[in-house]
């Protein structure tokens, strides 16, 4: 699935990252505690969060995520955006709840790719 | 990565004040690894490993000293810090056991994770900690 497909189901509007949309991502995960994300994701290429501060930016750089996407329109500040551009990773921000994005992308085809501690 | 002469280290002062700016130090040191061309899987361990140690000491120590020491066989993560101490590793090892204040779990950490994060991500970890002076914290990733 590209991000662009994402912001598709997702109805989400990109905040940054545009360049980034026709990239390929194979599994997301959905969490608002960073440690848990830091903890058990693997390989996932988008985080889904209704956390918004500059360290949810920097656990998605940690995990060498794509895209950053925010549930229930929630806006990062414009240094969370700096911050997103110079990791080279995209953000958007959907109206959807956290449970209603998650299930979309993933009845669309977009797993987990969660391991058995996950 | 080149053989090196000798081992390169990145020394980093972690401001304990600013949650906002927790991390800024390991989203450094990811970088200068990528520029050293060390392993994509390598770097996503130190620095994960790393970020939550960071965080740790902004949570609980009011910041410290991070040192990150590159040599042929591993890096190498120093975390020392002049905070409270860890009074019991055994149980500040357990996954789910935190003494974070309750508003540190509102932005996202005290979920209890970091110290056992730091040990999965890792070959080896040592904690030094004595209660009313300090810890520091040494890990070691391998290639």
């Amino acid at each position: 699935m590209t991000i662009n497909t994402i912001k598709d189901l997702l109805g989400a509007e990109v905040l940054c990252g545009s360049e980034h949309l026709e990239n390929d991502v194979h599994s997301a995960c959905g969490s608002d505690m960073m440690s848990d994300v830091l903890a058990y994701v693997k390989n996932q290429a988008v985080l889904l969060t209704g956390l918004v501060n500059a360290q949810v930016i920097r656990t998605a750089e940690m995990m060498d995520m794509m895209c950053v996407v925010f549930v229930r329109s929630k806006r990062p500040s414009s240094d969370m955006i700096e911050l997103a551009n110079e990791c080279g990773i995209a953000v958007m921000t959907t109206p959807m709840r956290m449970y209603d994005a998650c299930g979309i992308l993933y009845s669309n085809g977009l797993r987990g790719n969660g391991e058995s501690d996950g | 990565m080149n053989q090196m002469a000798e081992p390169l280290v990145f020394r980093f002062e972690v401001d304990g004040d600013n949650f906002t700016s927790a991390g800024q130090a390991s989203v450094q040191v990811k970088k200068n690894l990528r520029q050293l061309g060390i392993d994509p899987e390598t770097i996503r361990r130190v620095s994960i490993a790393m970020y939550e140690g960071e965080i740790n000491m902004v949570i609980h120590a009011k910041g410290g000293e991070a040192s990150v020491i590159v040599s042929d066989e591993c890096i190498e993560i120093i975390l020392a810090d002049k905070g409270p101490g860890i009074a019991n590793i055994e149980q500040a090892m357990q996954e789910g056991f935190s003494t974070a204040p309750d508003n540190v779990r509102s932005l996202g950490f005290g979920a209890g994770m970091g110290l056992p994060n730091m040990k999965r991500y890792t070959d080896e970890m040592q904690i030094d900690s004595v209660v009313g002076e300090g810890t520091t914290i040494t890990m070691k990733v391998r290639y």
